[in-house]
């Protein structure tokens, strides 16, 4: 690279520059022309700030990237394929583990799709609904939760991450006391629920949001005006309302750019319609607006939760209809959840049609009539769609999960080209993609 | 919501554990013989010599109801427009569960998603991917290609379907008007081996590349091995009995 | 404080084993090696509220070179497997594995095409840990046994011997099939 105000001469030790001061748009554009360092980088599929096993692949002249590619499928479990051979309610245990930080929306979406199939969306008893909107909305928070922690712990803001995942254990001791576990629940069922809400808690949810209330400005405090924060995070990852439209990108993505579309609102299922929250959107279009989005939709999730926790009153959590729930009460044994001791001794000594249709319907399942249905449900990702369709037997014939980390993250390459390698990672970051849920 | 043709049996909820046959509506996919899947050795059940068609609904006529006839009308007036016969893009229309399936003859997708999607009464901006449906036994018509469509400007879902034979497994892709399809086309293609024609780069997306055949169509075996246990082996869940 | 405190003439007698056993187990670099559920876990299991820096294991590494654990934290695939093996290969030697969860250890219940039939398909694994997922208190405990088998790890023809005599063990066993007793 030789211009009049950098010559070059040969020495002894090599070439030798003299820069002399002169137009810098000149160097900077010899610098180009002789640049042969167009490279590609390979980032993943096993990188600690790729948020899972996502491969990019980066083709960067310097720090500019010029491309982005990503590689997906290292994930691909074939849980759409492992649902032909269960039974409808052994599904919820697979589509549990889908996208494994939202699996009550998983399990929500399957089952209105199963109960849509059914043709008893509207016998589904209110406890069960209102339990059901209670979680979700709780799992909201644990999976924002879980976005902010990791989207800063891939900034550099470690404290960030240790704060996240403090209020995320209160909320997986939630999880435990209600469902048994703390990940993978398969606790919403075809019909309504597992079991009922144990002793105990309404008290500590509400114990919660107390307690959540009051962490939650901590998170501003510590971020929202953070000007390091910001400055690695505002003009980042740009996807305008027109990008979001084109590539589907729908959730926190969209919101950010200016349009309030939740389908709480606008398509609503399990009674959205009656509870009072609002649908933050934010205009910047950028990583920062998302995290703004995030945050606020925590705050409107815990009053929902509260909504929740007043409507509750006692009733069953399962469909009347016997032919489809679940034959027996299921009850805390010395070795786990199951069968009650009571329903044990009922169908062992003194009903043998109980113990007949007891072994029918757990080993059979029940027959779903047949027909396709599209069941939708706004997860903090995004529209996470079931299309679920049965051939009259007792075990699914195809399930299609249309999930939104999936259809976001084709937006990546959108984000992150022309943009700095370093903001490649916030770019991804605010897309908050879970390989489990893409690759499924 | 709406009234199909003909009532459909199979939806009252008394009948559905009924295994036998329910009816001559809708359209045949497949013919279910015997009731617990195994066809070795003797039929000690009594229930092998059962036989019953299984029938998915089948298509509906007018009033469909809701919001699916302004659909219906507003779709065939544009194609008319377009100097399309609305009869030969549309095979028909399904009106099944409160929901509206229009099942579009394949060289037609594409001019029918581009007016879905552009015609300010239809507004249909958001596609939410393809699902593939793979059905052995239709003949002819084996592989299906299922898109929801979804408008936020008027709060209207709707559902197309396509179908291929799986000789000529070939469907137009949708890339071009919402670029979306991008990577669903790609895992159909992936899983079910549907060729979407136009599609900009239809390589594999979730198997890896030298990966053969298609994993999710009903002929390829779920893959799964027999698991061992202290003196006894469990086969893998699509080898063992199961009801059907 | 401890024996150190009454150490007759400031000397203390150990195999050479011992001592670069207790060096080892002391400080464990894990590699950042999560695959799906269980990384979540192994994410928590770091954070604040079981904090993995009481075992001297708080440093995850991004780099394969620099770590001396690999915690395959979830499902395997087929199209990982290569992957897996290769950050395996870069891990500098002496190095260990940790199969968590039930989909690691042995599929668990994704018995199909896509999912490696347990990841001792492709390397050899230290401690199996079941679970799905399995709780932090379960991963700590797992790292633990882990910490006492490095502490108790034979060096040069010991080592040769050891490894020997598991061969011939593994030789004689009898295969599970063949194996009498309950279903499990």
């Amino acid at each position: 690279m030789t211009t009049p105000s950098a010559s070059a001469r040969e020495t002894t030790e090599g070439t030798v520059y003299t820069v002399t001061g002169g137009d810098w748009d000149e160097v900077v554009q010899s610098a180009a022309k002789a640049d042969d360092e167009r490279i590609v980088v390979n980032m993943g599929p096993q990188h600690p700030s790729t948020h899972g096993v996502l491969r990019l692949i980066l083709e960067i002249d310097g720090e500019t990237v010029k491309e982005a590619r990503c590689g997906i499928g290292y994930l691909h479990t074939g849980i759409e394929k492992n649902l032909e051979y269960r039974t409808w309610t052994q599904g919820t245990t697979f589509v549990t583990r889908m996208d494994y930080l939202t699996s009550f929306y998983n399990e929500t979406a399957y089952c209105l799709g199963v109960e849509k199939l059914l043709g008893i969306t509207d016998q589904i008893p209110d406890r069960a609904t209102i339990i059901r909107v209670l979680l979700m909305e709780l799992n909201r928070l644990s999976s924002h939760l879980v976005a902010i922690a990791t989207g800063g712990m891939e900034l550099g803001a470690t404290t960030i991450m240790i704060y996240g995942f403090r209020d995320r254990e209160m909320i997986l001791d939630l999880y435990e006391l209600i469902t048994g576990l703390r990940m993978n629940h398969a606790f919403i069922r075809p019909g309504g629920l597992a079991q009922d809400l144990p002793p105990g808690a309404v008290d500590a949810v509400r114990e919660f949001v107390k307690k959540m209330t009051k962490n939650l400005p901590e998170y501003d405090k510590l971020a929202t005006g953070n000007p390091i924060f910001k400055a690695r995070m505002q003009d980042v990852g740009y996807l305008d309302l027109t990008g979001c439209m084109a590539l589907g990108a729908t959730g926190p993505i969209l919101r950010a750019a200016g349009l309030a579309h939740d389908l709480r609102k606008t398509d609503p299922y399990c009674g959205y319609e009656t509870y009072e929250f609002d649908v933050p959107t934010a205009d910047s279009c950028d990583a920062y607006g998302r995290f703004l989005v995030r945050l606020e939709e925590m705050r409107q999730s815990l009053r929902i939760v509260e909504q929740c926790l007043d409507r509750l009153e006692p009733g069953p959590v399962m469909v009347a209809d016997k032919k489809i729930a679940w034959p027996a009460q299921l009850a805390l044994g010395p070795d786990g959840l199951g069968n009650s001791l009571d329903h044990i001794k009922k169908i062992m000594g003194t009903s043998m049609e109980a113990l007949i249709h007891h072994f029918k319907l757990v080993t059979e399942g029940f027959r779903v009539p047949p027909g396709q249905t599209y069941a939708a449900v706004e997860s903090p990702k995004g529209e996470l769609g079931v299309h679920v369709v049965s051939d009259g037997g007792t075990r699914p014939y195809r399930v299609h999960f249309r999930d939104p980390s999936f259809t976001n993250l084709q937006a990546m390459a959108a984000m992150c080209e022309g943009g700095q390698v370093a903001d490649v990672i916030v770019a991804v970051a605010s897309i908050d993609p879970v390989m489990g849920g893409v690759d499924r | 919501m709406s009234e199909t043709s003909e009532p459909n049996p199979d939806r009252e909820v008394g009948a559905q554990n009924l295994p036998g046959q329910r009816g001559e509506h809708g359209e045949e996919i497949r013919v279910q013989r015997g009731m617990f899947g195994a066809d070795s050795g003797g039929d000690t059940s009594g229930y092998g010599g059962l036989t019953r068609s299984v029938r998915l609904p089948g298509p509906a006529s007018r009033p469909y109801g809701g919001y699916f006839d302004e659909v219906a009308d507003e779709l065939e007036g544009a194609l008319e427009e377009q100097g399309l016969v609305p009869e030969n893009a549309i095979e028909k229309t399904v009106v099944d569960r409160g929901e509206a399936t229009f099942h579009i003859a394949r060289e037609h997708l594409l001019t029918v998603a581009r007016t879905l999607r552009d015609d300010p009464a239809l507004r249909f901006e958001l596609c939410t991917g393809v699902s593939g449906v793979h059905y052995p036994e239709d003949k002819g018509r084996e592989l299906h290609a299922v898109y929801h469509l979804r408008s936020i400007t008027h709060r209207r879902l709707i559902r197309l379907e396509v179908c291929a034979p799986d000789s000529d497994p070939h469907v137009p892709s949708l890339v071009a008007v919402y670029p979306t399809n991008d990577w669903h086309e790609r895992e159909t293609y992936d899983f079910f081996g549907l060729v979407f024609d136009g599609h900009p780069a239809l390589t594999r997306i979730m198997m890896p590349d030298d990966w053969q055949g298609f994993p999710q169509r009903k002929d390829y075996p779920l893959g799964g091995i027999a698991v061992e246990y202290k003196g006894a082996q469990i086969p893998a869940p699509d080898q063992r009995r199961s009801y059907s | 404080m401890g024996i150190e405190e009454k150490l007759p003439s400031g000397f203390l007698l150990t195999t050479v084993e011992q001592a670069s056993g207790w060096v080892r187990k002391s400080s464990v670099f894990p590699a950042t090696f999560g695959l799906a559920c269980c990384a979540i876990e192994m994410m928590t299991t770091g954070a604040g509220r079981y904090d993995l820096a009481r075992f001297g294991m708080e440093v995850f590494r991004g780099s394969p070179r620099q770590a001396d654990l690999m915690i395959v934290a979830g499902r395997v695939s087929q199209k990982m497997a290569p992957v897996l093996r290769q950050v395996y290969d870069q891990m500098p030697n002496p190095k260990w594995v940790i199969s968590m969860g039930v989909c690691a250890s042995s599929g668990g219940m994704f018995n199909n095409y896509a999912i490696v039939q347990g990841v001792d398909h492709i390397v050899p694994v230290d401690i199996y840990l079941p679970g799905c997922p399995p709780r932090p208190e379960m991963l700590m405990d797992a790292i633990l046994k882990l910490h006492h088998k490095i502490q108790n790890s034979k060096l040069g023809v010991n080592a040769e011997e050891a490894a020997r005599e598991a061969e011939e063990a593994a030789l004689k066993a009898l295969p599970t099939i063949e194996m009498k007793g309950l279903l499990r």
